[in-house]
């Protein structure tokens, strides 16, 4: 052959839509900048000393187990730092920094790595530490008592425990803009109502998080919510309290979407996200759990599977049971 | 290359180009000084084959590796045979290279004319292989499938490639007089022409049913015109053929309109040739003329680390050489700049499920990857629906890990039917 250029050879198709891993963990970081932000405001160097802690541990130990098991290195898929940024976003400001330390460990090594790394972990990583953090410290997770010495021009009870102890009647002392505004005490970035819906919509427009979740979720937690009240209204807090409390905002656009411990058909993602969103108020309402969030979605990561079977049926697929 | 919109929430909405009513004459690029053919088929040395070199070939005649072989082009130069060399293609197959050297005085085969006298299918099959558009007579006389419906595609299959469309809109007469043949020696009377729905306007009586398909990809790919303008839908597993529908590109039905006018063998093909920018443009060149030599009378750059490819942007084939030749089914040539290359990755799928929602016809393509990457061809098959797969390249465009999920299929495939080959043969 005379001519010896060489071309580069490769299976169709030849183009691609230009999306990749780095890209989406940005978006996603992206989106939080507004709920993150407020969270600085309020409680200043105290909760960027949390965020920044959470996402350097968070990507030393994708570092350390890329090394470990001899894996190529994924660090710079940006993934390790959002778990690392979300994990920071649950937390009290005042947390303790060994607590970060374990819990990105847990997030990183028992959440995501030992399944294989991205895509194989079966349960949101987040949540996976943020429960063996609760169930283990669970005095770290009082928010009344780790946010005592802040004093700001709102109530600084923590919503979900005023409910749980006195019943609806506490629901009244909150205001409902206050809460969409940031107004309550919580994780720094899971307060921020507005902010949050915000940067939800944004993922949703941008085709980063699967709306059917985020939409299913907060149907699940409202419908609930409402059915409890409507049975009780005196013991239980209306619709919209349980909607902006807590871990709900957060948790509809920025963990239950968390790709790989959910489904991706549509009706599998709908069951899934109104049954999370379901399972978040039953235990609040009667479990012994302020929030019932964490433990809601992750029971659900393991309906997950199952539910996704449920799926169209493809072109000409021939039935063997038939 | 066409990227994600902003609004990531909607589909990816890729049209197909659409011609307009008085399309660009295409680009006629002169006649090669070396013609190439390749025919399908290996030799362990060169005698046994019974092209030999220094022969002399005529327009029109017939190369066959071996007397009485199935397969055969048409050659569509005069000259004399230079070199004869085997290359492999994708997936194991081979092909016999023929190095034409084309003199300056071209003739036509005399015997062409007595050939497809009184034209059969059998005769077809013996002589016409290989004319322009590449028509499928191993479908038609397979007796073991017959065929019941004839679609002739007046659209392209692949993005950016305009050549049907414009074989439609330019050379009717003869298509019409192609019909009258194919129904003659196939016996065949339920023919539909398939036109693009932006193509509206009359077609007169030209002896088949004008059908409209969808511009929006991959509408043009045969299992998905067989369902809607049929409404038939093709088992897995099985082809169109399985269940008696055939296509056939119009540039084939137009050749043979040509060859039964008898004044003329049709030797040139028209192809869309697509340059780096983007833009494609439409090209008459002969069959056998190399890649290069289009390239250069266009002005296409080519450097090394490019991409060229055969075929369109999803479904097309990269070829390693520019001495690759027009062949009677090249409906289009891509350059790609080596900048341009999107690469592939070995991440994990992260199950983000965008194709799932890409998928035109439903295959689970999150579970089907993770047994395919595993090498569980059979249970890919079995239970996350490989079969249906209808080889659209989607879900590899979309691919947020960038898997070649494609490749994947397309392997699992080959790997199951060789094993399908094993079992008949050894009972």
């Amino acid at each position: 052959m005379v001519n010896q250029k060489k071309f580069v050879v490769s299976h169709a198709p030849f183009w691609h839509n230009g999306s990749s891993i780095p890209e989406r963990s940005l978006h996603m970081m992206i989106a939080t900048i507004p709920a993150v932000l407020l969270g600085v405001y309020q409680y200043g160097i105290l909760a960027i000393r949390v965020i920044a802690l959470s996402v350097a541990m968070a990507m030393i130990w994708e570092l350390i187990a890329n090394r470990l098991m001899k894996r190529s290195y994924t660090i710079g898929d940006g993934n390790a730092a959002l778990i690392g940024l979300l994990f920071a976003m649950l937390l009290p400001a005042t947390i303790p920094w060994w607590a970060i330390v374990v819990g990105t460990f847990v997030a990183i090594f028992i959440g995501k790595q030992i399944y294989g790394g991205m895509g194989g972990n079966p349960f949101n990583p987040v949540l996976v530490s943020l429960a063996v953090l609760y169930l283990s410290w669970g005095g770290l997770f009082d928010f009344n008592e780790a946010l005592v010495d802040f004093d700001f021009d709102f109530s600084m009870v923590y919503p979900l425990a005023a409910i749980k102890q006195h019943g609806a009647v506490a629901a009244e002392a909150f205001s409902l803009t206050g809460f969409l505004m940031g107004q309550q005490s919580g994780g720094i970035g899971a307060t921020f109502g507005l902010g949050l819906i915000l940067g939800g919509i944004y993922l949703i427009i941008r085709g980063i998080i699967r709306w059917e979740l985020a939409i299913s979720f907060l149907c699940g937690v409202f419908v609930a919510a409402m059915i409890f009240n409507l049975a009780n209204p005196v013991r239980y807090a209306p619709a919209e309290f349980h909607l902006l409390t807590g871990f709900t905002m957060i948790a509809a656009f920025f963990l239950i979407t968390e790709d790989s411990s959910s489904p991706v058909n549509f009706i599998p993602m709908l069951l899934y996200g109104a049954g999370a969103g379901a399972f978040t108020v039953i235990i609040r309402n009667v479990g012994i759990f302020v929030d019932g969030t964490v433990f809601a979605i992750l029971i659900f990561n393991i309906v997950n599977p199952l539910l996704d079977k449920i799926r169209p049926k493809a072109l000409g697929k021939v039935d063997h049971h038939a | 290359m066409l990227k994600k919109s902003f609004i990531g929430l909607a589909k990816p909405w890729i049209r197909y180009e659409v011609l307009g009513k008085k399309p660009q004459e295409p680009i006629k690029v002169s006649y090669p000084k070396t013609a190439i053919f390749y025919i399908e088929g290996s030799f362990q040395s060169l005698k046994e084959i019974i092209l030999k070199k220094g022969r002399k070939v005529v327009t029109g005649q017939k190369l066959c590796l071996k007397q009485g072989d199935q397969t055969s082009v048409l050659s569509t130069v005069t000259g004399k045979i230079k070199s004869i060399t085997q290359v492999k293609g994708d997936f194991d197959k081979s092909y016999v290279a023929v190095f034409i050297e084309v003199s300056e005085k071209q003739e036509i085969d005399p015997l062409f004319k007595t050939n497809i006298e009184d034209l059969t299918l059998q005769k077809a099959t013996s002589f016409l292989q290989g004319i322009p558009g590449n028509p499928p007579f191993s479908i038609l006389t397979d007796s073991g499938k017959p065929i019941k419906t004839i679609i002739i595609t007046g659209i392209d299959s692949d993005l950016l490639v305009k050549t049907n469309q414009y074989v439609v809109l330019s050379c009717l007469d003869k298509i019409v007089r192609g019909i009258n043949v194919l129904k003659e020696i196939t016996g065949i009377e339920d023919i539909i022409l398939a036109v693009s729905k932006e193509f509206i306007q009359g077609y007169g009586h030209i002896g088949a049913k004008v059908k409209f398909v969808d511009t929006v990809y991959p509408s043009g790919l045969p299992v998905l015109m067989a369902k809607e303008i049929l409404g038939k839908v093709v088992p897995a597993g099985m082809t169109c053929q399985d269940i008696g529908i055939c296509f056939i590109g119009a540039e084939a039905v137009a050749s043979l309109g040509q060859v039964h006018g008898g004044d003329s063998i049709p030797v040139d093909k028209i192809l869309t040739v697509v340059d780096k920018k983007g833009v494609g443009t439409l090209v008459s060149a002969r069959i056998g003329t190399p890649v290069r030599m289009i390239l250069e009378s266009l002005n296409i750059s080519l450097e090394e680390g490019d991409r060229l490819i055969a075929g369109g942007p999803m479904t097309g084939s990269a070829v390693y050489t520019d001495d690759y030749p027009v062949q009677s089914g090249t409906d289009a040539i891509l350059v790609q700049d080596g900048k341009a290359i999107p690469g592939y990755s070995d991440n994990a799928c992260i199950n983000c499920g965008e194709c799932i929602r890409v998928c035109p016809v439903d295959v689970p393509v999150n579970m089907l990857i993770r047994f395919l990457e595993a090498g569980q061809y059979q249970q890919a098959a079995d239970s996350y629906d490989l079969m249906s797969c209808i080889d659209c390249g989607l879900c590899t465009y979309v691919c947020v890990s960038r898997i070649p999920i494609f490749q994947y299929i397309k392997l699992a495939k080959h790997e199951l039917a060789l094993g399908q080959t094993a079992e008949a043969e050894n009972g």
